[in-house]
C-alpha cells in the first residue's frame, strides 16, 4: 500500500517562482526515500505538501490514502525540522510529551510512552533537563523522539543533521536506521549530503532546479541492516556516485536551456 | 543556600555597598565642607534625623502613595496585556491599531496628570490609579505584541502539524514565548506607576499621600523632611521593582540565568 501519492503537483509562488513542476511521486509503505538535490529544488517544498504545511497550487497529495489535509488533522505523520524547535519552557520529557498532550492522553501514559521514546534515542535519564541544557545532536534526538512518540506511520524529517558536524552526523544516520527498523514507519527524508541519502535510504530521489523537478529515481540495494562497514563498501560508492552523476546531469539541463 | 552561595552573594553584593557607603561619605563630608545651604541640598545626617522623626507618618504617606500605583499598574498592565492579546489574534486589528499605539507611546503622558484629578476627585485614589494606569499601558502593550509575535514560524508549523487550534496555539506557543518580553515591560511599568502616582499627586492630592507632602514640605522649606519622604518613594518604587523582578524569576524559572548583582 502506499503512504504517500503525489500527482501533478505544481507549487508556484507568490511573484511567480515555480517552486515544483508536475510533481509524481509514489512511497510505499516502509519505505526510507530520501529527497536530494541543490538548494531551490523545492525539496523542502515538497516535504511541506506531504504534511500539507503548504499548498500546491496544483495537483494533490495523498496521504495514508485520505487527502494531505485530513492525514494532517488525523496526525498521521510526525516531523523534525533542522533546527529542533524544542520550547525552552518545557523539560526534555515536557517536549516528548507535547504531541501525546495534544492527543489527550491522560499522565501515566505519557509518562510511561516518554520514558520508552528516551530510551530509544539513548536519552534516558535527560527528561529533567532543559533543551538548552542539551547539545545540539541530543536536541535533535528529543525532536526525533518528539515526532515518533504518538507512532505515526509516516516520518517527515527535513534536512535533520544539516547543522551537525559529520562525526555527530553519521553517529544519529547510523541510531535513525535502528529507529526505523524498529518502528517500520516509513520516512520522508530531506538532505543535501550525498553519502547521508545513500547510506539512509532504500530509494533516492535526486531533484532538479528551476522548475523542481525529479530528474532520477535510483533505488539503494545496499543489504540492511546498515553498519559502518556500509559506508566502505563498493557498492556504497557506486551508488553516491550514481546520486553524484544524477545531480549534475540536472545541472548541465539547466546549463542548455 | 549554602556557605559557598551566601559568600559568592556578599561577594557579588560588597562593591555595590562600598559604593553606597562612600556616596553617602562624600555627600556628607561636601555638603558640611562647603556650607552648602541646606534648601539646596541638606547633608544626609540632617535627612535622617527627619525620617526618624516622622517615621510612622513617612511610612502611612508612603503606602498610601503605594497603593494608588499598585492600583495604576494592575489596571493599565491589565487592560495591556488584554489588548495586546486581542490585537496579536486578529492582524487586521493589530495593522488598525499598531501605528497609532506607537504614536501614543511618545506622548509625554505626564503632562496629562492634572486634567486626570480635573476628571476624578483629586482627594480619592482614583484620580492617581488612573494617571498611572496611562503610564503603565503603552509600553506593556507595545512589548506584549511584540512577544507575542516573536514566534519562530517553524514552532508554528510543528503546531499546524498536530493541527491544533490558534487558542492551544496561544496558550502552548506565543504566549511563553512573550513572557520575557512582557516582564521586561512590567518592570519599566512598576517604575513608571510610582512617577504617575507622585506627580499626580503634586497637582493636588490628599494629604495622607506622598507627593501632596514632597510638594507642601518643599514650599514650607522643610526640606529634609521633603528629603526623608523622597527616600520613601525610593524604598517602595524599588520594593516593587524587586517584587516585580522576583515574578519574572519564576513565571520565567526555565531561561539560562547570568549570575550577576542585579540581574
Amino acid at each position: 500500500m502506499s503512504v504517500v501519492e503525489i500527482s501533478g503537483v505544481t507549487k508556484e509562488f507568490k511573484g511567480g517562482t515555480v517552486a515544483l513542476q508536475e510533481i509524481d511521486l509514489e512511497i510505499e509503505q516502509g519505505e526510507f526515500v530520501s529527497l536530494i538535490g541543490p538548494s531551490g529544488c523545492g525539496k523542502s517544498t515538497l516535504l511541506r505538501i506531504i504534511g500539507d504545511l503548504v499548498e500546491p497550487t496544483k495537483g494533490a497529495a495523498v496521504v495514508n490514502g485520505k487527502p494531505a489535509r485530513q492525514a494532517r488533522r488525523d496526525h498521521d505523520y510526525g516531523i523534525v525540522f533542522q533546527d529542533a524547535v524544542l520550547y525552552d519552557w518545557r523539560t526534555v520529557a515536557k517536549n516528548v510529551a507535547l504531541p501525546l498532550e495534544l492527543a489527550g492522553w491522560d499522565r501515566e501514559r505519557r509518562s510511561k510512552r516518554v520514558e520508552e521514546m528516551l530510551d530509544l534515542v539513548e536519552l534516558r535519564g535527560f527528561g529533567d533537563h532543559h533543551p538548552w541544557q542539551l547539545s545540539g545532536g541530543m536536541q535533535q534526538r528529543v525532536a526525533i523522539a518528539r515526532a515518533l512518540s504518538f507512532d505515526p506511520p509516516l516520518l517527515l524529517m527535513d534536512e535533520p543533521f544539516g547543522a551537525l558536524d559529520e562525526m555527530t552526523r553519521e553517529r544519529l544516520n547510523g541510531e535513525l536506521l535502528g529507529i526505523w527498523e524498529a518502528s517500520r514507519s516509513t520516512v520522508v527524508f530531506v538532505t543535501h549530503s550525498i553519502a547521508e541519502a545513500v547510506f539512509l535510504s532504500t530509494r533516492v530521489v535526486v531533484m532538479s532546479p528551476r522548475p523542481g523537478r525529479i530528474s532520477k529515481m535510483i533505488p539503494v540495494d545496499l543489504p540492511q541492516p546498515r553498519t559502518t562497514a556500509t559506508r566502505e563498501e563498493p557498492r556504497f560508492f557506486e551508488l553516491a556516485t550514481e546520486v553524484r552523476e544524477a545531480l549534475h546531469l540536472g545541472g548541465h539541463v539547466e546549463l542548455k536551456v | 543556600m549554602s556557605t559557598l552561595a551566601v559568600r559568592r552573594g556578599a561577594a557579588n553584593w560588597a562593591p555595590a555597598l562600598i559604593v553606597a557607603v562612600a556616596v553617602v561619605g562624600l555627600w556628607e563630608g561636601i555638603v558640611k565642607g562647603a556650607h552648602i545651604q541646606r534648601f539646596l541640598l541638606p547633608a544626609p545626617d540632617a535627612i535622617w534625623s527627619a525620617f526618624r522623626s516622622n517615621q510612622s507618618a513617612l511610612w502611612h504617606e508612603g503606602w498610601f502613595t503605594f497603593q494608588e500605583a499598585l492600583g495604576g499598574f494592575a489596571l493599565g498592565c491589565g487592560i495591556a496585556i488584554l489588548f495586546a492579546l486581542v490585537v496579536a489574534r486578529w492582524n487586521l486589528l493589530g495593522n488598525a491599531l499598531m501605528p497609532y499605539a506607537i504614536a501614543a507611546n511618545a506622548i509625554p503622558i505626564i503632562a496629562f496628570a492634572p486634567i486626570t484629578n480635573a476628571w476624578f476627585d483629586p482627594l480619592n485614589k482614583t484620580s492617581k490609579m488612573v494617571i498611572a494606569a496611562v503610564l503603565c499601558f503603552f509600553p506593556v502593550f507595545v512589548n506584549t505584541v511584540r512577544g507575542l509575535k516573536s514566534v519562530k514560524p517553524q514552532q508554528l508549523e510543528l503546531m499546524r502539524s498536530y493541527a491544533v487550534g490558534e487558542l492551544t496555539v496561544f496558550r502552548l506557543v506565543r504566549i511563553p514565548t512573550a513572557l520575557p518580553f512582557v516582564f521586561t515591560a512590567l518592570r519599566v511599568a512598576s517604575v513608571l506607576a510610582m512617577i504617575g502616582a507622585i506627580v499626580g499627586e503634586y497637582y493636588g492630592g490628599s494629604l495622607e499621600s506622598l507627593g501632596a507632602n514632597i510638594n507642601q514640605d518643599a514650599s514650607l522649606f522643610q526640606f529634609e523632611k521633603a528629603w526623608a519622604e523622597i527616600v520613601i518613594a525610593c524604598i517602595f518604587g524599588i520594593g516593587f521593582y524587586l517584587a516585580v523582578a522576583l515574578a519574572e524569576r519564576f513565571a520565567t524559572r526555565w531561561q539560562p540565568r547570568v549570575e550577576a548583582p542585579g540581574a
